[in-house]
């Protein structure tokens, strides 16, 4: 093996552990990888796999219990600071300086990473070019927007070139249009200078951007190789099955549980199936006596791959599967409108906010709020919420005008706030007859409420946990149940699964779509472009405006084209709002 | 990659003073910093120079006379004349007692019907002393200038009879090393200790904490920087910041309150930079343990701050603490800062008190300096 081909990482038995609280976790467990010169490699895995303890472990801040770890080359444990000459490392949180401007958050790296003097403009004019952040120089980071936060940390990293770019989830709560900018930059890396680069992500869709995956789950790898190698083995196994007589929701329902299948999942008008082998099923082996079903073979993704393999290596794996006791009631989208929102306007100052918006959500509707951030989504939930008084125009939640009934209103709303508000010091138990203290409940019918929560969001094993040592997961379910406490036929989700990994979402998803099955209306806002999928009808907004409204499908459709036959969410978004910013 | 050791100094020379670079300018543009630095002793300063005061000064004195004579005409006058008390003429003990009780006066001289006789026939104490003992400070306070005032008439007494009078108790009362008898000459001095810890503990304490708290610990880590520059980083800006609030109290001290400074301004200064070196290896000290900004600013506030304010000896006579107190004082370094701090202005360079204080500071300096860069890892779990 010459040189150039060395691994520039590389481990054998790797393991950690960590004391969180009164718990012993096992972060990682005996791992060997390597990972290959001037590559993107992704690091795949939901939450609590061990990701970014790999990355600490690899940038010299932490010190294994077991196995040896070589970074180009080097022994991290016994030379960590060789090791973070040649290193760029950028956290999931990465520290940017708020109180100081992009400049010299720029010129503290530079003298931190010790890049001589002559060496700095040539480098920064690159580097500001690329980020787009040339015209902001001198304002505070504090000031910048989130994506453009992680473009300079990102350039703050790659001050001095390194060998390896180690990025922990770098993507996670950046606007598409900065997201896509970040992998330009990347892969510009890569090709130009020959960087090697390490990154974790929990987007299955950035993975397949990557040359090369290790999937992880548990401390554990499951598997490593390309996209298409790893895909290759779901060849013939996944299948779009749809319906004309029955909605998309109750199919999922009905096939989670059918022999065979090993995974379901909403996408467009119809649902998703992998299954075990690959023939396609029968639709009498999978619904008997069911409606007509239409089954269309299609391209495996490694989505498909990875929750396969999870199953198949984990007994108990994470909930995936629609809650069986979820109400088959019709399921269909009434026409009564349960929340009309015309002209809305909010102003601060002499910004406007939210700039004259009007949409409305029908009965047992799923409705998606998306755009980046300072779109006007939190906005907008605030004034239905009756949190923030609209400057003019007229917003309803179930018939009750929110200038004049905004209480009546949210007796009937559900709301689940973005970062939870639960009570991290209290247990899943106390969280739960707190919040059903608030919401008036009291006796049997607090006790049955609380034993439903704990029952059907199958949160009784942790009954007794602080919500501080929760999985996110878990604390995502718990502040779903508090927010359903009191029966409400609205539910108000902002963000709901900002943070939290991809199979723990779909399970997420899952019950959403079971509520909504029941009758219950979702208003939700969300920044993954992927997740409009499982609504019924989106609202794309930027800068306070409403660029358009309509289904997902309809949406994506209207940017196909030749090039791109097959737009994602993703796509549409991009080219709608850029062509938003040249009517500006 | 070969480099000489003159490249790799001059790369953390690069390190250091980007850090420092990036420490002042946050300095600059946090409204806390400049307001702990600068703001919040210029309100101490006026708060203890003005507002708090430990002398007792026309104190209500209830002086019961019941059978009037020229001596006691004589004593009331002196009481009258003395700065320290505004006396009050009462006939009976009881309605002398009935205001102590009502707090309308906050003593009691009692001279009874034989005053004059006692005092002449040589026998003692021919008056009574009550104080209120509510406030126990103000009360030796009370019980000392009424025996002052006491002795200063006896002896003009003894004079004019041109004979010795028995003294009650040959009680030389003399304050030494503050003439003026005020307390905001030793007040203000002392707080200069108190400010140089808040600044010097409690604000770097926390700006490490607020380090850990937004992320960017771990992102210097991550650079080729040693944990010395790291620490290097923190306690340049902030000794040059503890300093600049020093140089502010001392020049309040003596412009706006006129505290003398008999003592070097040189010897101050450097009894400062030593403890305020303390102060800084303290507050790292703190942040190795509470990486969270609320956590750091209740454990400074309580191992540093409260104790300097305390335990010093620069409102609370040590001497007059109990035995236990008076151990637990030995390991608060602002008590030796207040010794040197009160015996610069007020009796100048006394180098026994001043070197064996500065001693004890060096060492506790040295101690929790070498703790805070022992304890330090360049590590996110140890």
């Amino acid at each position: 093996m010459s040189h150039a081909d060395a691994p520039v990482l590389r481990c054998q038995g790797l393991s950690k552990r960590f004391v969180v609280g009164k718990r012993l976790v096992q972060a990682l467990t005996g791992v060997a990888l390597e990972v290959r010169p001037g590559r993107v490699t992704g690091l795949i895995g939901p939450d609590g796999a061990g990701k970014t303890t790999l990355m600490r472990l690899a940038a010299g801040l932490l010190v294994p219990d077991a196995g040896t770890l070589e970074v180009l080359g080097l022994n991290v444990i016994r030379e960590p600071v060789t090791v973070q000459e040649s290193v760029g490392y950028m956290p999931q949180h990465f520290g940017l300086y708020e109180d100081l401007s992009v400049q010299e958050n720029l010129d503290l790296y530079a003298d931190l990473q010790g890049v001589p003097g002559s060496e700095r403009a040539p480098r920064y004019e690159e580097l500001l070019h690329m980020t787009g952040l040339g015209p902001f120089t001198a304002r505070l980071a504090g000031r910048l927007s989130g994506g453009m936060k992680q473009k300079l940390g990102l350039a703050c990293t790659l001050v001095h070139p390194p060998r390896l770019l180690l990025l922990d989830e770098p993507t996670v709560g950046v606007d598409p249009v900065s997201r896509r900018e970040l992998w330009e930059i990347v892969y510009r890396e890569v090709e130009q200078e020959g960087m090697s680069v390490l990154l974790s992500t929990a987007y299955l869709d950035e993975a397949e951007r990557c040359h090369e995956v290790i999937l992880m789950h548990d401390g554990r790898v499951l598997g490593t190789g390309s996209p298409k190698a790893l895909t290759a083995p779901m060849q013939g196994r996944s299948f779009l099955v749809a319906s004309p007589e029955v909605g998309k929701r109750r199919i999922q329902t009905r096939l989670a549980s059918a022999s065979g299948v090993v995974d379901t999942a909403i996408q467009g008008d119809a649902v998703r199936l992998v299954t075990e082998r690959a023939e396609t099923p029968r639709p009498d082996t999978l619904w008997s006596g069911g409606p007509q079903l239409d089954i269309t073979p299609v391209q495996p993704r490694l989505e498909d791959a990875f929750v396969a393999r999870i199953k198949a290596t984990f007994k108990d794996p994470p909930a995936t599967r629609p809650d069986p006791a979820a109400p088959t009631s019709p399921g269909t989208v009434s026409d009564e409108a349960v929340i009309t929102v015309h002209d809305a306007k909010r102003r601060f100052g002499d910004f406007y906010a939210v700039k004259g918006i009007s949409f409305v959500v029908r009965r047992g509707e799923i409705f998606g709020l998306l755009g980046a951030n300072g779109a006007g989504k939190s906005t907008t939930f605030r004034m239905l919420c009756g949190l923030l008084p609209a400057s003019a125009g007229e917003l309803k939640v179930a018939g009750h005008d929110l200038r004049h009934a905004a209480a009546k209103a949210r007796a009937r709303i559900g709301y689940m706030a973005q970062r939870f508000s639960l009570y991290v010091n209290l247990t899943v138990a106390e969280n739960l007859q707190f919040f059903s203290a608030a919401y008036g409940l009291v006796w049997a019918r607090r006790r049955a409420r609380i034993d439903w929560a704990l029952e059907s969001l199958e949160l009784t094993p942790m009954a007794d946990t602080p919500a501080s040592d929760l999985p996110l997961g878990y604390q995502q379910r718990l502040a779903l149940a508090a927010a359903l406490m009191h029966e409400p036929d609205i539910l108000f989700l902002d963000e709901p699964t900002s943070g939290v990994d991809p199979l723990a979402r779909r399970a997420f998803w899952t019950r959403i779509n079971a509520l909504a099955e029941a009758g219950v209306t979702v208003l939700v806002t969300t920044h993954f472009m992927d997740e409009a999928n499982y609504c019924d009808r989106v609202v794309i907004m930027a800068d306070g405006e409403i660029l358009a409204a309509d289904t997902p499908e309809d949406l994506k459709a209207r940017f196909r084209s030749t090039q791109n036959p097959s737009p994602t969410m993703e796509d549409a978004f991009i080219a709608l709002i850029e062509g938003h910013q040249q009517a500006a | 990659m070969a480099q000489g050791p003159s490249a790799r100094r001059g790369r953390g020379r690069m390190r250091l003073r980007g850090l420092i670079r990036k420490e002042s300018l946050q300095i600059l543009r946090d409204p806390s910093s400049i307001a702990i630095a600068f703001v919040l002793p210029v309100i101490l300063l006026l708060l203890f120079g003005y507002g708090v005061s430990l002398d007792a000064k026309d104190v209500p004195l209830a002086i019961v006379v019941e059978r009037s004579s020229a001596e006691t005409m004589s004593l009331e006058a002196s009481f009258a004349y003395s700065d320290y008390f505004a006396p009050q003429h009462y006939t009976s003990i009881q309605a002398a007692e009935r205001a102590l009780e009502e707090r309308r006066v906050d003593g009691i001289v009692w001279l009874r019907e034989d005053f004059a006789r006692h005092l002449l026939s040589g026998h003692v104490a021919p008056i009574g002393v009550i104080v209120d003992g509510v406030d126990a400070n103000r009360a030796r306070l009370i019980e000392g200038y009424v025996q002052g005032v006491w002795i200063s008439w006896l002896t003009q007494v003894s004079r004019a009879l041109a004979r010795e009078l028995p003294m009650p108790t040959r009680l030389e009362q003399r304050i030494w090393f503050n003439p003026a008898v005020s307390s905001t000459n030793f007040l203000v001095p002392g707080l200069i200790a108190v400010i140089m810890t808040l600044i010097g503990a409690m604000l770097t304490a926390m700006v490490v904490a607020r380090e850990w708290e937004r992320g960017t610990m771990e992102a210097l880590m991550v650079t080729p920087v040693r944990m010395r520059e790291i620490l290097l980083g923190k306690l340049i800006p902030y000794f040059i910041l503890g300093m600049g609030g020093m140089f502010l109290s001392v020049a309040m001290a003596a412009w706006l309150f006129q505290v003398p400074l008999v003592g070097s301004f040189w010897v101050l200064t450097l009894a400062s930079a030593l403890f305020m070196l303390t102060a800084l290896a303290m507050g790292l000290l703190i942040s190795i343990a509470a990486k969270n900004q609320f956590v750091a600013g209740q454990v400074a506030i309580l191992i540093s701050f409260l104790p300097a304010f305390m335990l010093s000896g620069f409102i609370f006579e040590i001497s007059a603490m109990p035995q236990v107190i008076q151990w637990i004082t030995h390991i608060v370094p602002a008590r030796y800062f207040v010794a040197i701090l009160q015996t610069l202005f007020l009796a100048g360079n006394i180098w026994p008190i001043v070197l064996a204080n500065s001693a004890a500071l060096a060492v506790m300096m040295v101690v929790f300096l070498g703790l805070a860069r022992r304890k330090t890892h360049k590590r996110l779990d140890a």
